[in-house]
């Protein structure tokens, strides 16, 4: 698995005296949806907040398209092609939908592609132009838009970043189930147009199954099963036991 | 109770000894850092136990000391009677500070404070004909049988001192102690946990303002004059100065803070003009050093002078509790509750205690959930740092 | 009548000044979560550099630039050096390193130029105004420094809203954290908020000396009052600074004109405490979430 785009090694971190990622390995391959899934305090945003850089590991490798990104500040991590978007999305309600989208498309890496302002400005327009949900209030503060729009304007915040590898903690948690299949849509056709390598965090681990390629299983900070989604999907002792469905 | 109070009485013989040994001018500083002593205790209890910040204890301190000059003049009460009357009104002004400022924080309570310090010497040149103007009031105190002055005044300033620990050692450790600890730590679950917030906040100013009105008393008592000079605003940054770089911890950090605030100016004085340094120079030296070491202190113990003793203390004799295996799954409030354990540790744990944390912290965690949510709603978490985000929001 | 005019306008322009070094704390607070205490004393410095440079060039202008820069430099200085350490601390804990910036500069300001007096020179003449015969109290010095202080304000404003170091500076003063995770190195824009801080004080510390003189505390009282005034206005608010040191100055002005001059600091708690009590979080204080 020399070609994965991302790779966490033996990966331990936690806060004060609590480890909540005991020993995580994973690899994913290059335009593929992992599925990260586990009960509450399994350990899934933890790993999540390590590979971004947001925690410090005690242990372990994170390597993205075999770049070792361990212990990297969280700036860095993003400079490098991951983008986090955290749980709870993350939008920041002070500023207009496009002062957020701008700020995603404010810290390109130079990989050839031109990152000149005008660029900057297209790509923040193209953004509008697909979702027009907020194209039409690209101006208005992101306070106004509902549960389901900020996780969009959050998803196209990231992927104006240009990344390689994308990291989303729980996209559906509190929203409708009519936004939920938004969202859901939404990323199995990033990985199909973008080559997006996609490490989804979710609770609903039914729908998320449904679009992932591979799921990992946690449980106290450690690996329980890593296999293909189907499999995991088809899996019933597993599912009864873990995953509560 | 009873061990502090042994402790004290055993302080108290040491103080007494030393002070015979000393000479006039060490029995003055003695008098100076216990009149410190007592006025950061007061305030180490406001910030470091009900988590309120003030910048004008100064100003009760001006209030203790003038309130002594004035009973003193006018009707010649005895000295007891009369630091404790100066305490009282001391009191009487913080209760009406702290029921003004009930619903300040942070800084908009350092601001409000800040003006106090700066405003409240001010009256005294606008009614000279009562508080004397700049040139401010004599307060003369004389020394019983052939003890003399000085020592008298270190005896005086150190009892209170001493006093002024013990009660309130024995009050942080009871109910209202706790109940300082929970509004500190969350407002809304102490709220929900029985505690009257307001009136906990307002008695932590009564008994802060209490402390620094004897220190004033005290502090009048030993310079032998009140004057609108002594109790600028530099006087209540040195009071905070000395809370926060003793350790806001504990009562012992009160000691330690007031040792360096009186100290370290004079001695760099000292060194300065032994030095034979231009005066330009030589009186601006110790100031910039004293800088100096208010910044190198903070960044080298950021839980000020006792907490990096007491750190210290554990890396040479390692404590058993730190190595126990912690279960992962560990909630939110477990891991705050671990990690206020170690930075107050000096409260001895009883099962009441024990109970009421439990209580309060369950309903943080309740509302710590229903907060995320409507965080969400608003759609962005608190204002916390960065750095202070990734220890306080672990894993859920 | 013509006095209430006269109180008014000079109110305006100590405001300014007050304004200025509210600005300046509130750039610094919304950033790091910190109160600059040494914020005066780092103005009184610059001040003491502008002098120097004025009596060696000749040019005022000089002097003023200068110490302009001067102030980025030091703001920058400060927060790499000693702020950084206590960022994510307990809050209290940058105050006192703060405090103890404060007494440094003040000490250092003492050993190189001494405790005494200096007068400090005004871009313009200070002599008074007048419509027709009645003096109106303030000079064309008082003019510029309004102007000065609104034109700093604006472009702050501006480059807040339209440049994008200005919208990585709000990024990180709304959420530092989400910040990072867009890339944003939040270290630098800090250092960049500390290094405007710095400029805006010095630009109050030049605005303020023709007035007060220059000694080493001669920026302490200015500094409660843009503090009060930060306060009064709100400190998350930049508009609320500005508004907030106005109607301080002109409150004060008329305390200290019609009730007597010692009684300046009493009116200005007054005020504050009225303030506070109907708004906690100051006049401009926005939806604010509580923190548990």
């Amino acid at each position: 698995m020399s070609s994965a785009a991302l790779s966490v090694g033996s990966l331990a971190a936690g806060y004060g005296g609590v480890l909540a990622l005991k020993d995580v390995s994973l690899t994913a391959a290059p335009a593929t949806i992992t599925v990260v899934l586990g009960a509450n305090g399994a350990g899934k945003t933890t790993l999540l907040r390590t590979v971004s850089g947001l925690v410090r590991p005690r242990a372990g490798r994170v390597l993205v398209d075999d770049t070792d990104l361990t212990g990297r500040p969280p700036e860095d991590v993003a400079r490098a092609g991951v983008a986090h978007v955290p749980e709870g999305h993350g939008v920041i309600a002070e500023l207009t939908v496009e002062e957020n989208l701008r700020l995603g498309a404010m810290s390109w890496r130079r990989d050839g592609r031109n990152t000149g302002r005008a660029a900057r400005a297209a790509a923040v327009a193209a953004a509008c132009d697909r979702f027009p949900n907020l194209g039409r209030r690209r101006h208005k503060p992101a306070a106004v838009l509902s549960g389901g729009e900020r996780q969009l304007l959050a998803i196209a915040r990231a992927l104006l970043a240009r990344p390689r590898v994308l990291l989303l903690d729980e996209p559906s948690l509190g929203l409708a189930p009519r936004a939920v299949r938004q969202v859901m849509e939404l990323i199995s056709q990033l990985r199909a147009e973008s080559g997006l390598t996609i490490l989804l965090v979710e609770q609903n681990a039914r729908g998320a199954l449904a679009i992932a390629d591979q799921g990992v299983v946690l449980s106290l900070g450690t690996v329980v099963a890593t296999a293909d989604a189907g499999t995991l999907a088809a899996d019933v002792a597993l599912r009864h036991h873990y995953l509560g469905y | 109770m009873s061990r502090h109070l042994g402790a004290a009485a055993l302080v108290a013989i040491l103080v007494a000894l030393l002070s015979i040994r000393l000479t006039q001018f060490r029995d003055f500083q003695m008098a100076q850092v216990a009149v410190y002593v007592t006025a950061v205790a007061g305030l180490t209890v406001l910030t470091g136990l009900s988590g309120q910040i003030s910048l004008g204890n100064g100003a009760f301190m001006a209030i203790g000391g003038y309130g002594t000059a004035l009973l003193l003049l006018h009707l010649a009460w005895p000295l007891a009677a009369v630091l404790a009357a100066s305490a009282a009104i001391a009191a009487l002004a913080g209760a009406l500070v702290g029921a003004a400022t009930a619903r300040l924080h942070g800084p908009y309570l350092a601001g409000a404070t800040l003006l106090l310090a700066v405003a409240l010497p001010s009256l005294t040149y606008k009614y000279p004909g009562v508080f004397g103007g700049e040139q401010g009031l004599n307060v003369t105190v004389s020394a019983p049988g052939s003890v003399p002055l000085t020592r008298w005044q270190a005896w005086i300033t150190c009892g209170c001192a001493l006093l002024t620990l013990v009660l309130l050692a024995n009050l942080s450790a009871s109910r209202i102690g706790r109940n300082w600890r929970a509004v500190r730590d969350d407002e809304v679950a102490a709220a929900l946990a029985g505690v009257n917030v307001a009136w906990a906040r307002i008695l932590a100013f009564v008994v802060s303002a209490a402390c620094a009105g004897l220190a004033g008393s005290l502090l009048a008592v030993t310079t032998g004059l009140v004057a609108p000079t002594d109790f600028t605003v530099t006087l209540s940054v040195a009071l905070l100065t000395g809370a926060v770089i003793g350790g806001l911890g504990s009562l012992a950090g009160a000691v330690w803070g007031s040792l360096l605030v009186v100290l370290v100016p004079t001695y760099a004085t000292d060194v300065a003009t032994s030095h034979g340094l231009s005066s330009a120079v030589g009186s601006n030296i110790p100031v910039a050093a004293y800088g100096v070491v208010l910044i190198v202190v903070m960044l080298v113990f950021p839980n000020g002078i006792q907490g990096g003793l007491r750190r210290l203390a554990a890396r040479v004799v390692p404590s058993p509790r730190r190595d126990e295996p912690v279960p992962a799954e560990m909630n939110n409030t477990a891991v705050r509750n671990a990690s206020r354990e170690a930075s107050h540790e000096e409260i001895p744990k009883t099962p009441a205690r024990r109970r009421a944390r439990g209580r309060i912290g369950g309903g943080g965690r309740r509302l710590r959930l229903l907060e995320h949510e409507r965080q969400q709603q608003l759609g962005r978490a608190d204002g916390l740092g960065a750095g202070d985000h990734q220890q306080r929001d672990p894993d859920r | 009548m013509l006095e209430f005019l006269q109180f008014t306008l000079s109110g305006i322009s100590f405001g300014a000044v007050y304004a200025a070094v509210a600005l300046s704390l509130v750039l610094i607070w919304r950033g790091t979560r910190i109160l600059n205490f040494a914020q005066g004393a780092m103005a009184m410095f610059t001040t003491y550099i502008a002098l120097e440079v004025i009596r060696g060039t000749g040019s005022y202008w000089a002097g003023f630039a200068v110490a302009l820069a001067a102030g980025l430099v030091f703001g920058a200085l400060a927060e790499v050096t000693v702020i950084r350490p206590v960022e994510g601390k307990p809050p209290l804990n940058a105050v006192i390193v703060t405090i103890g910036l404060l007494v440094l500069v003040e000490g250092l300001a003492g050993i190189i130029y001494g405790g005494q007096y200096r007068s400090f020179p005004a871009a313009f003449t200070v002599t008074g105004l007048r419509a027709g015969r009645s003096p109106l109290g303030i000079s064309w010095f008082d003019v510029f420094t309004v102007l000065a202080v609104l034109a700093a304000a604006a472009a702050l404003a501006a480059g807040f809203r339209y440049t994008t170091a200005g919208l990585r500076l709000r990024a990180t003063a709304f959420d530092a954290r989400i910040a990072r995770l867009l890339g944003v190195r939040v270290g630098r824009v800090l250092t960049l908020g500390w290094a405007l801080a710095g400029l805006l004080g010095a630009l109050a510390g030049l605005l303020i000396s023709p007035s007060t003189f220059l000694y080493p505390n001669s920026m302490d009282s200015i500094f409660v009052f843009g503090f009060t005034a930060a306060v009064i206005g709100g400190l998350d608010s930049p508009a609320g600074a500005v508004a907030g040191g106005l109607i301080l100055g002109v409150l004060l002005s008329y305390a200290g004109g019609y009730l007597g001059s010692e009684l300046t600091p009493l009116a200005g708690l007054v005020i504050l405490a009225l303030v506070l009590t109907f708004r906690p979080d100051g006049l401009f204080a926005g939806v604010r979430l509580r923190r548990v």
